[in-house]
């Protein structure tokens, strides 16, 4: 196939657009898909108590330090 | 800081540095008669220096710290300190070039401190050594964190960290020395070139692999900022300074791009330095750290992620509109301002969640002035977002291109938004590294954040007046058709700005002089707090693990 300008125009106008609506679908769609809600939620508020330390292993008494 | 290394690590450390060392020999020896020999001397030295370092605990008593429970922050802290030593030096040659702008005697008639050589040296300083190495440095601090997990082993972040910096020097000695490729933000040279290669390489390796070691089920998202980060300046980077040395005993280089290729190569990634080296990066910051002091989560984490993906998306378009009126295809420069124009709506969405974040912790903004630098750098970035899509418009940029206009812009972004949020985040993580209760000085604190503020201020409503003046007068034509004012002219006209800008710089350089010290009292005179961070308990007796202090 000849690479030509009308080529890079064909694959943009065809291909790129399809990609670039069915890239902003999918990101929409990830970020306020519902039930993901709770897993944000949990993920915003992990970093305002970080400072313990690497997670440990859970067992005995640690189980207060998994992750959160 | 060597002696938390095990016996293989120091010995693969200094077998890295010996490596280096012989490099650096090859380089003097076969450069002898090229200004590379003098980068050769410089890499040996550094490297050398590095060796002995390590080589002085090589036999020092294996570390007995439990690694499982502690992240490692002796790179973070190092990265910190280098951070500001960069912020100081290049910041003050900023000051230094502004002063030549409006005072040129003030070159002292050297051929090293030509305004064409020192101004380099700021730029890459400020953006490269304190940009960079900040960015570095929080990034190992906050993968850790978020992912809950230590980092995988202890050399590749020293490498990183004191290759970029192997880097960073190499770059600001060899304008000094007239080494330079014209490409603006990427004038090193082929061999430093690829040394940052193998440098970001390893950076991105050292990334993925903490976070496939997290115990956490989701990444937060300031990883995938710094993430995007690193993996596109590789790209960039990779790209733009694709060419071939004209010898290997020699510096220069000739580009693989050619004319107005070569120009749309070197703008796309001019501007995306700005994205992802400037933007990105310390949007990962904003993310973590703004949160984190206001003591709430993000207002919204799924307008966090839709922003991220608008962002990187977006912004690898827009580097056309550098080059309006070019003999660029006018589809590319209609291309780079429609991306611009949208880029608007992901900006102002990071900055309208970092502000309304804020909301209810108002109180704290006011009497904290961390957590102020970090709030003024939401309201920059929303400011100098704001004026970026509206000079990339043809018309505006009809009028505000190759003026003072675009410097005033870069500088709201970089000393506005950019260096705000770094000093913010370092505020607010030095004395968590060095688990000190407080900075040494609040009102230091307080100090800078004022000097800072009105130094930007000075400094963009000078390059304004400035700018907006040197392009009309430049486009003034008389009633027979011919330009109204000579060159001179405009120059005579910006003076007065140039002192402001000067002037406002200084202060800005004053403040950071501040925070350096600041910083330094903190590490020094500020007794140990044991209880800013808690770790889980190892003793035999297994007691449980004291709740983390609020």
């Amino acid at each position: 196939m000849d690479r030509t300008h009308e080529w890079y125009v064909l694959l943009s106008k065809s291909f790129g657009l399809f990609w670039l609506l069915g890239l902003s679908v999918g990101i929409t769609a990830y970020a306020f898909w519902p039930s993901l809600g709770g897993r944000f939620d949990k993920a915003a508020n992990s970093i305002l108590d970080d400072e313990d330390g690497p997670a440990q292993p859970t067992s005995g008494k640690r189980e207060d330090k998994t992750c959160r | 800081m060597m002696s938390n290394l095990t016996s293989p690590e120091r010995a693969r450390a200094m077998l890295i540095t010996g490596a280096g060392v012989l490099i650096g020999l090859t380089m003097a020896v076969l450069g002898r008669n090229d200004p590379m020999g003098a980068h050769g001397w410089i890499v040996l030295l550094f490297c050398g220096v590095l060796f002995f370092i390590v080589a002085d605990k090589l036999y020092d008593a294996e570390p007995v710290e439990d690694r499982s429970i502690s992240y490692y922050d002796d790179p973070t802290k190092v990265g910190i300190l280098l951070a500001l030593f960069w912020a100081v030096v290049a910041m003050g040659m900023g000051v230094w070039v502004a002063s030549q702008l409006a005072w040129p005697d003030l070159r002292f008639d050297a051929a090293w401190s030509s305004f064409g050589r020192i101004r380099p040296v700021h730029t890459s300083g400020v953006i490269f050594g304190f940009g960079g190495n900040a960015l570095i440095a929080t990034s190992y601090h906050i993968m850790q964190r978020t992912s809950r997990a230590r980092m995988p082993d202890q050399v590749s972040p020293w490498f990183v960290l004191l290759g970029f910096n192997l880097f960073c020097v190499v770059a600001a000695s060899g304008y000094l020395i007239g080494i330079t490729q014209s490409k603006e933000y990427a004038e090193p040279e082929w061999y430093a070139d690829l040394w940052l290669v193998i440098v970001w390489v390893v950076y991105f390796v050292l990334y993925i692999r903490t976070l496939a070691r997290r115990n956490e089920p989701h990444i937060y998202v300031a990883n995938w900022y710094y993430l995007s980060f690193i993996l596109v300046v590789a790209i960039l980077h990779i790209v733009n300074n694709l060419a071939v040395p004209a010898s290997f005993t020699g510096a220069k280089s000739y580009s693989a791009f050619a004319g107005v290729q070569d120009a749309m190569v070197q703008w796309w990634y001019g501007h995306n330095a700005v994205a992802f080296f400037l933007t990105t990066g310390f949007l990962g910051m904003l993310y973590y750290f703004l949160p984190k002091r206001a003591g709430r989560p993000i207002y919204s984490y799924r307008l966090s992620i839709l922003s991220f993906w608008g962002i990187v998306f977006f912004y690898i378009w827009v580097g056309s509109h550098h080059l309006h009126y070019t003999a660029l295809p006018q589809w590319v420069q209609t291309l780079g301002v429609t991306f611009s124009v949208m880029l608007l709506v992901p900006s102002w969405a990071s900055a309208g969640n970092a502000l309304m974040t804020l909301n209810g912790a108002w109180h704290k903004v006011r009497d904290d002035a961390t957590l102020r630098f970090m709030m003024v750098a939401a309201v920059f970035y929303g400011l100098s977002t704001f004026e970026g899509s509206f000079m990339a418009i043809r018309p505006v940029n009809a009028l505000s291109h190759y003026t003072d206009w675009t410097v005033g812009h870069v500088h709201s972004g970089a000393m506005g938004w950019v260096a705000m949020i770094t000093f913010g985040s370092i505020y607010a993580l030095t004395p968590v590294l060095w688990r000190r209760e407080a900075m040494y000085s609040w009102k230091a604190v307080e100090w800078h954040f004022w000097l800072a503020l009105s130094g930007t201020v000075i400094y963009v409503f000078a390059m304004w007046n400035s700018g907006i003046t040197q392009g009309l007068m430049w486009r003034t034509y008389t009633e027979s058709g011919t330009l109204r004012f000579s060159f001179v002219d405009t120059l005579i006209a910006m003076h007065p700005y140039y002192i402001a800008r000067a002037f406002g710089g200084l202060l800005f350089f004053a403040g950071a002089c501040i925070c350096f010290w600041n910083v330094v009292m903190t590490i020094r005179r500020v007794p140990h707090h044991a209880s800013a961070i808690d770790y889980p308990t190892t003793s035999e007796a297994m007691e449980p693990a004291v709740p983390a202090a609020e």
